[in-house]
């Protein structure tokens, strides 16, 4: 949802000086350890936020800022300084069990200013909570719990954000619960809401790519089907062994009708997705996997180029090696980090000739990073990235070095 | 080591990792291993024009906002064209509904190409009954801007239409009339109106801005000013495409710099060239041609080395597929430049689709497949040695 950039900077100034008139020690921030043990479905609510003296509202966000020098194939475009993104959180608590959150993400290069996050909710019973507004479809996990300071990596997940579009959010509504008993927690996801539309099949990346219906501002009003995106979600959590959550998401996604007029026949789409994390007791090792399977109903007349299947996912590796007082930061941390993903875009084989549809990319990721505090982290990577075209041709080369700060504040 | 004097090594370490960023980083394949890339010495003004085309070549993907289709073959020109090289069974694409110089009998069913794709709800087209087809593999793009000013002088020079040195070998250049949006060249020498064409496989296409027109129109179903005629609807559109982008990827195409021969002074390779010679292949495969005047100083009266005559040759019955353009008959086919023949598997998913059609899987394929005019030839490949055979495919393999 796309609102006008002046009047939003124009409030967000009246905003900063309004705060300016308060006295700081009335701004309390409220520090959540956001390496804390909840589901992922917790992940909106799990953030740090401000409030000021007794205002039942409370303000949060977090910004990422990059450098990076990057080449592909000995070519370069040199140093680059990237402001990826800052996000506000806006929260109040309506009554005792209606609360409300909202996440507005500004990204410059992308010209954006974003609703990424706007709902209602109203919890009926722990295992019975009506969400409606603005939602992130709880597909796979990065997409709920995309923060840039809880990841020790300048990019997100190239599966989670190209293949997965994450942030995938859509107007709807849904139902979620959770349930404890002991070690153990259970959370469940029902939405309908917005989704997709043709340009999935027919975009300017030349593939099937989900977040083309991004561009559509209009899904927060109108679903290109008419028919609801259903988003499901369950997840599992042993809080001494793991979290696994098992996702789908699908429908219909073409604009089949129009004015009552049959345009086209109804074709689906259907997301599979199942995600893992964990942290090993001993070593404090941190392990967060996700992998996806993509299916989509691509007419046969239409072109190959737009695969009908896609898959893929990444896998992070945390490792906290230092843990103490560092330059008067008491229980800062430095960890060592390994990212893999991969991205098959168009699974199968050319009917002309029986070969495999290339069209892939996987990369690895070494990174450093260092957390002065819970809530910012400084990270160094380096990226690896192979990229095959649809051919299978000698796949391109790219790597470098990004370096970049990510905090909440 | 203290811990503090631990930071500082590593945040040194960092810096000077970061220092050294481009160290770190992919290398650029060898400058002759890769087919893209423009001619030396283009001047800053051209090198913006380059990369202009280079962005709609190579960048830009047409989708049903911006004019595809409704019928087509690709989405783009890299679809069929990546890195500038050859193309597969996968982009290859089919013309039907010519049998002789009377022109396409099938105009009114969609010919002559076949738009075998279509957008969501749209029905593609399909071969008429009654049409005889031919399939079409991408050729590579590479130099094509110096095969644009070979003169006709020179190319009527290398025919030898009634075979007057009784050497086997005639080869005759495809007149066919110009579509209204093409000037002729200067020094063009037309006959009855018609002029002598030379690019696409059955050089039907007379000059660059000719082939990127059509290949807008029928392999991607984009107007221009030049063809504003929808492959879909017949009607005239609006154009899809500006006369500057066209403009921009003509320049692209005649600035794109020509294969570099590799492993040159190979001795196997230089022995490779002379049974090339002695075979005759070279009576078609003509090694070196020459450009005339050029505003563009880097293709202005140059010698380069294409290995073809831009000529039609009967290449016999197998190669016959009953479908033809211009004045070509259905046997005939121009001979195709063989540089940039050993990079064609990097185009092609690292493996061979060579002859018109792709139907040869490697180069001796291809070789065994020469009928017609290139019989002899033929023979005299199946009848050299193995070692004589591998120096031949090493040489043809260094273009
Ligand atoms: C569907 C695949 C396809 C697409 C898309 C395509 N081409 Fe081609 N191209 C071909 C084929 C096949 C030929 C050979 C045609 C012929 O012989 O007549 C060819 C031939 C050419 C040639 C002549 C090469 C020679 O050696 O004679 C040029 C130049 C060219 N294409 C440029 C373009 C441009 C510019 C675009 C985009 C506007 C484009 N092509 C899009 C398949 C494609
Ligand atoms: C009579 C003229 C002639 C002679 C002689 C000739 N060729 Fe060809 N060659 C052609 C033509 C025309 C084609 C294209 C045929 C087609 O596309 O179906 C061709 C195609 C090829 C190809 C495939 C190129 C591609 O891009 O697909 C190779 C390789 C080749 N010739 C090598 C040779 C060699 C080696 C010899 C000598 C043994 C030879 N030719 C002799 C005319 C000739």
């Amino acid at each position: 949802m796309k609102i006008s950039i002046p009047f939003l900077l124009l409030a967000f100034c009246f905003s900063i000086n309004a705060n300016a008139q308060i006295d700081p020690l009335l701004l309390k921030v409220e520090p959540k350890d956001t390496t804390q043990k909840s589901l992922n479905m917790d992940a909106v609510y799990n953030r740090p936020f401000i409030t000021v003296g007794k205002l039942p509202v409370s303000l949060g966000g977090y910004v990422e800022v990059n450098w990076q020098h990057l080449g592909t194939d000995g070519v370069s475009d040199g140093h680059q300084f990237q402001f990826r993104r800052m996000t506000l959180f806006v929260a109040s608590t309506i009554s005792k069990r209606i609360k409300f959150l909202s996440e507005i993400e500004f990204e410059p290069a992308e010209k954006e200013i974003a609703i990424e996050f706007a709902a209602i909710d109203m919890e009926f019973h722990p295992l019975i909570n009506l969400r409606s507004g603005i939602i992130l479809n709880p597909i796979g996990a990065f997409n709920q719990n995309h923060d840039g300071p809880k990841w020790e990596f300048t990019d997100r997940p190239i599966s989670a954000t190209q293949m997965l579009p994450a942030t995938w959010s859509n107007a709807g509504f849904g139902l979620y619960g959770k349930h404890y008993n002991k070690n153990w927690m259970f959370g469940y996801e029902l939405y309908l809401s917005g989704g997709f539309d043709n340009s999935i099949i027919d975009n300017q990346q030349n593939k099937t790519y989900l977040p083309a219906s991004k561009q559509n501002p209009e899904r927060f009003e109108e679903i290109a089907s008419g028919i609801p995106l259903f988003t499901g979600k369950i997840a599992l959590r042993h809080s001494k062994i793991a979290e696994i959550g098992l996702s789908y998401m699908g429908g219909v996604y073409n604009k089949w009708q129009d004015d009552g007029i049959v345009i086209d026949e109804k074709r689906r789409l259907d997301v599979f997705a199942i995600d893992f994390n964990t942290t090993i007791p001993k070593s404090n090792t941190f392990i967060t996997a996700e992998w996806a399977w993509v299916a989509v109903d691509v007419p046969n007349k239409y072109t190959e180029q737009y695969g009908s299947e896609q898959m893929g996912g990444f896998i992070d590796i945390v490792q906290p090696i230092l843990k103490r007082n560092i330059f008067g930061w008491k229980d800062a941390v430095i960890n060592i980090a390994f990212r893999t993903e991969y991205v098959d875009w168009n699974v199968g084989k050319f009917t002309s000739s029986n070969t495999n549809i290339g069209e892939d990319v996987w990369s690895i990721m070494p990174a450093i990073s260092f957390r002065p505090n819970s809530l910012t982290v400084l990270r160094l990577n380096y990226r690896y990235l192979q990229q095959t075209d649809i051919l299978g041709n000698i796949p391109s080369k790219t790597g470098g070095f990004s370096f970049g700060i990510s905090s909440y504040f | 080591m203290g811990i503090k004097s631990k930071l500082i090594v590593i945040i040194i370490t960092s810096i000077s990792l970061v220092q050294a960023c481009s160290k770190f980083e992919p290398i650029t394949p060898a400058e002759d291993e890769i087919l893209d890339g423009p001619v030396e010495g283009l001047s800053f003004g051209q090198n913006r024009q380059f990369l202009a085309g280079d962005v709609a070549f190579n960048g830009e993907v047409f989708t049903s906002q911006t004019g595809l289709g409704s019928v087509f073959v690709a989405t783009s020109c890299v679809s069929c064209h990546a890195g500038d090289g050859k193309g597969t069974p996968f982009t290859t694409l089919t013309r039907f509904g010519q049998i002789d110089s009377t022109g396409n009998q099938f105009l009114h069913l969609g010919g002559p190409q076949l738009q075998n794709r279509a957008l969501p709800g749209f029905t593609p087209e399909q071969i008429p009954a009654g049409a005889t087809f031919s399939k079409f593999t991408p050729p590579a793009n590479t130099g094509l801007g110096f095969i644009e000013l070979v003169s006709d002088e020179d190319i009527l020079a290398m025919s030898d239409p009634i075979d007057a040195n009784n050497d086997g070998i005639s080869g005759v250049p495809n007149y066919a009339y110009l579509p209204t949006f093409v000037q002729p060249f200067q020094n063009a020498i037309p006959q009855n109106g018609k002029y002598i064409h030379r690019f696409g496989k059955k050089a039907s296409a007379y000059n660059l801005l000719h082939q990127t027109v059509n290949a807008y129109n029928q392999d991607i179903g984009i107007t221009s000013t030049f063809n504003p005629k929808d492959v879909y609807s017949g009607n005239n559109i609006d154009p899809e495409v500006s006369d500057l982008t066209v403009h921009n990827v003509v320049f692209y195409l005649q600035t794109l710099k020509a294969p570099i021969q590799r492993n040159r002074n190979d001795a196997e390779v230089q022995q490779g060239k002379n049974i090339f010679t002695q075979i005759k292949c070279a009576s078609c495969h003509i090694p070196s041609l020459k450009t005339g005047f050029s505003s563009v100083e880097s293709l202005s009266y140059k010698t380069f080395f294409p290995y073809t005559d831009l000529l039609l040759h009967d290449m016999g019955n197998s190669l016959d597929d009953g479908y033809t353009e211009g004045s070509a008959k259905t046997f005939e086919w121009r001979t195709p430049p063989l540089w940039g023949l050993g990079l064609s598997p990097n185009s092609q998913g690292g493996q061979y689709f060579l002859m018109h059609d792709g139907r040869a899987k490697s180069i001796e394929e291809a070789i065994m497949l020469h009928g017609g005019e290139g019989l002899q030839s033929k023979n005299n490949f199946a009848l050299l040695s193995q070692s004589e055979k591998n120096a031949l495919i090493k040489f043809l393999k260094s273009l």
